[in-house]
């Protein structure tokens, strides 16, 4: 059944629009979430407020469950869900310079978006740097063309690579998270501070 | 302290699943996951095209984007997303009473130094989503979903280095 755009329920375009209306979607709950403050993004990192941690993983897990039970349930193929292939050194490499990016911009791209839509002038600033950096990347490829296709090991998933089915180790990753909220909980209530 | 909180921002618990079903929905409905960074792109080869069009056409880099994605920005599933995003940014926000022009910075720095590293933030941010192949909703999260092992790289990389980075950045922010 699903995709559904790509059994052709519904059009190219209708898919366009889905986007949209997805994004709306995102978006508001970002913005719910307090991903519209590079503070209390950045907090993560100082432990005095792990929002991002909760509900990004929280996200994470429903979405990767969900996946599951939708196959099981015969909605969705997975197999023509987009895996995100993975090349080894430049996931490693640009992952690097993006957490150095997050703490000195104190967003990341959809973040910073949407602390724009409310009118956060630093996320304006960092969205013009956005766009420098991927024309930085995409003016100067030969430079990392290298780098870029290193060690293309196709689309692995983690659970094939541990010899792990799906389910294991959606377990396990839902044990690592509440163990992670745990700490986070208990960080929060070692650095308190005003909401900002 | 925590009633003023909940008041203002949802339960961050309830706030990922709220944020798992949207990232589901995604993949039911168009089999990808979220993503921002590639908008970015899209605007970006759009407006190279735009300025210097021989320069497009005669270099590799852009001619395989372009064959890549045919067409272009309007037709691109993360421009509508990301348009969808301030949509719903904004809508919230004005819940909220959220709406204001404003520099967030730390009391210990300038709106000014606030404005320069961000910018600074933003090139590496925009540099390095492009060499991972998408940044933290694109790799990190819709990776992570779809247990791909790029996203789970990725999501250690971004969130270990800005810890390893933390303590040298904290006038920033704290």
């Amino acid at each position: 059944m699903g995709p559904l755009v790509v059994y052709e329920y519904i059009s190219a375009n209708t898919n366009l629009l889905m986007a949209f209306i997805i994004g709306i979607g995102f978006g508001f709950v970002l913005e719910r979430s307090g991903f519209s403050s590079s503070r209390k993004l950045a907090g993560m990192f100082y432990g005095y407020d792990t929002t991002v941690l909760k509900v990004f993983f929280t996200a994470a897990i429903v979405a990767m469950l969900g996946l599951l039970f939708f196959s099981l349930f015969g909605w969705i193929d997975l197999s023509l869900v987009y895996i995100n292939p993975t090349f080894l050194w430049s996931a490693m490499v640009g992952g690097a310079v993006m957490g150095a990016g997050f703490i000195t911009g104190g967003f990341c791209p959809g973040t910073a978006f949407c602390a724009l839509s409310i009118g956060k002038l630093d996320a304006l600033a960092f969205i013009g740097g956005l766009v420098i950096g991927v024309l930085i990347f995409t003016e100067g490829f030969p430079m990392w063309e290298g780098l870029f296709y290193a060690e293309n090991m196709g689309t692995p998933t983690i659970n094939q690579l541990l010899g792990i089915s799906r389910g294991i180790f959606g377990l396990l990753l839902i044990l690592v998270a509440l163990g992670m909220f745990f700490v986070g909980e208990w960080a929060e209530r070692k650095f308190p501070r005003e909401e900002y | 302290m925590s009633e003023d909180r909940s008041r203002k921002y949802i339960n961050p618990y309830i706030g990922g699943v709220l944020l798992g079903f949207v990232l589901l929905a995604a993949f039911f409905f168009s089999g990808r996951g979220l993503g921002a960074s590639g908008a970015i792109k899209s605007a970006v080869v759009k407006s190279v095209e735009t300025v210097a069009p021989t320069h497009v056409e005669t270099t590799d880099f852009y001619k395989g984007y372009k064959e890549t994605h045919p067409g272009g920005p309007l037709k691109d599933w993360l421009v509508w997303e990301m348009l969808g995003v301030l949509v719903g940014g904004f809508i919230s926000g004005a819940i909220a009473g959220r709406l204001k022009f404003k520099v967030e910075h730390s009391p210990k720095i300038t709106s000014k130094t606030r404005i320069i590293f961000a910018v600074i933030g933003g090139i590496l941010f925009g540099f390095g989503s492009q060499l991972g192949r998408g940044c933290t909703s694109g790799s990190a999260l819709s990776g992570m979903a779809v247990l791909s092992l790029g996203g789970f790289i990725t999501m250690a990389f971004i969130f270990g280095t800005a810890f390893a980075l933390a303590y040298i950045a904290r006038k920033l922010w704290i």
